[in-house]
């Protein structure tokens, strides 16, 4: 991809305004949706997606279950009005890989074997997308995971990082993903140290390939911090602001 | 929906048990090492219909990629670039657990990640293969079809694809009354590098290269790495349900180039190009 404009101006801010290593506003809305098991809405810079995760629960059809684990079903999927031009609500073949590196992405975090038989679904649907959509779901996928109550080894943080004017930047969004250099989608168990997904396209020299994988881990681990806040918010949000209260 | 149900060939505890010695010990079952690749060859040119096409083996996976030129209306959004499409397809008689059918999410993948390799590393150069900017451009299919499988598809598939590439010849097309012509002369393919894509496959705590089918059935974790003639990176996937330290993704790109290098010769070898 050949760049055609500048995307970082003299004071090194980016076309939306931020700084190099900064991340796109996010906010994490947990158990939104009454009927789901566990759910979570993400807005991650104009990115919105609502994840709904349904299960442990029964597997149809029923030869698809394992007798020794669970059956972890992942649909990434973008709502006709998501896109500049109408997307076709037909799974595309990259909403059919999305789904796939999501799931690998995930299922590392979850304790598949305790539920033996059974099969959790994970729904992402994005309603608006702008660039690291893919990030933002895994993000609020694991928070809607925890929400659901599933047994986890740690939380799924995702955040992409890339190149823009020959420098490496965080969390890439819309205009710099089509005009840019290179884009790097990295989801992280910051707590195990382990990377679950990783992706590259675009042109980067070994020392920047190296800078990037670090940038995108410190990202996921501001990503981390937010997704926890947004489970302790719903589950502890009272005892949070009491504590605070006392001296 | 994409499912963690695996359709992959079963191999028997015992057997498990051993590669995973075996391996801990730096040795593989087939006996090679663990960072050795299997035998790659070539056989180029196989098909007379098409434009270019190559037979590929790495051990015993086989892949068959055919090139067909044609022109057409460029891309929305790229319309002063040639038209690239690069496909993959893993045939029934590839192996007793494929069956006839839609693609898929495994095979999708194949196609996807194939493509992002020769296309991030702009190997064919598509602003040379436009005929009337922004109206008629050469548009360039690549077939791949996947004949046998024992693990690896990835590479073999992205060497079939590189391999057609460096061996075929482009129809020269002219316009004549607004009309496009073929006047029946070829060309050689404006290329400006080659990729190469390096598959290696965590088992344990080891990495190894070029993972054979019954390797795949045991691994944890995979990456995908496509390097460019410079040495520097154009594609990566990871795949697979495990994860990667940090450490070993970096180590993991620095094998990538330097068995990236050694396959490029061997490739530019068998197919007697340079650069």
């Amino acid at each position: 991809m050949s760049q055609t404009r500048s995307l970082i101006d003299k004071q090194g801010k980016r076309t939306d305004g931020r700084t190099a290593e900064q991340l796109r506003e996010v906010k994490i809305d947990v158990g939104i949706i009454k009927n789901a098991d566990g759910s979570a809405f993400i807005e991650f810079g104009k990115n919105k997606i609502i994840v709904a995760v349904y299960g442990p629960r029964e597997v149809h059809p029923k030869h698809m279950a394992q007798p020794d684990r669970c059956v972890l079903r992942c649909r990434y999927h973008m709502s006709p009005f998501s896109t500049d031009t109408r997307k076709n609500p037909a799974p595309s073949r990259r909403e059919v890989e999305i789904s796939k590196v999501m799931r690998e992405a995930l299922e590392p975090a979850l304790m598949l074997e305790d539920y033996p038989r059974a099969a959790i679904d994970v729904y992402v649907e994005v309603l608006q997308a702008d660039g690291g959509s893919r990030c933002a779901g895994i993000s609020a996928a694991s928070v809607a995971l925890a929400d659901a109550g599933i047994n986890m080894r740690d939380l799924v943080a995702a955040c992409a990082a890339g190149k823009v004017d020959d420098k490496i930047v965080l969390d890439i969004n819309d205009t710099e993903d089509k005009e840019g250099g290179a884009d790097m989608p990295i989801a992280y168990m910051p707590h195990l140290d382990e990377v679950t997904l990783l992706q590259l396209d675009g042109i980067l020299t070994k020392d920047q390939l190296n800078e990037c994988v670090d940038t995108a881990i410190e990202g996921c681990k501001k990503v981390y911090e937010i997704q926890k806040q947004a489970l302790m918010q719903k589950y502890f949000g009272n005892e949070i602001e009491l504590k605070e209260e006392q001296p | 929906m994409s499912s963690s149900k695996r359709s992959t060939i079963i191999v028997e505890h015992l057997r498990r048990q051993q590669m995973r010695d075996v391996i801990s010990k730096g040795k593989r079952l087939d006996g090679r090492v663990l960072d050795e690749m299997r035998t790659l060859e070539a056989e180029l040119d196989i098909i007379k219909k098409a434009n270019g096409s190559a037979k590929v083996k790495l051990g015993d996976s086989e892949v068959i990629a055919g090139i067909k030129v044609e022109t057409g209306e460029p891309f929305e959004g790229l319309e002063n670039k040639g038209a690239l499409i690069i496909s993959a397809e893993v045939l029934p008689t590839a192996s007793p657990y494929i069956e006839p059918g839609p693609p898929d999410e495994e095979t999708i993948e194949l196609a996807r990640v194939v493509d992002r390799g020769i296309r991030e590393s702009e190997m064919l150069d598509l602003d040379r293969l436009v005929l009337v900017p922004g109206k008629i451009v050469y548009t360039i299919f690549v077939d791949c079809s996947v004949i046998n499988t024992d693990g690896n598809l990835l590479d073999a598939t992205s060497y079939a694809v590189v391999s057609a590439l460096l061996s075929c010849k482009l129809p020269i097309f002219e316009i004549e009354d607004g009309k496009v012509v073929d006047t029946g002369k070829t060309q050689d393919p404006p290329l400006t590098t080659i990729p190469v894509s390096i598959t290696q496959v965590r088992i344990g705590d080891t990495i190894i290269l070029d993972p054979t089918a019954e390797e795949e059935a045991c691994m944890n974790a995979r990456i995908t790495i496509t390097t460019n003639s410079d040495g520097d990176y154009a594609a990566i996937q990871k795949g697979f349900t495990g994860g990667f330290s940090r450490e070993q993704i970096k180590k993991a790109a620095e094998m990538a180039r330097i068995k990236g290098e050694q396959v490029r010769a061997k490739l530019q070898e068998l197919t007697n190009k340079t650069g």
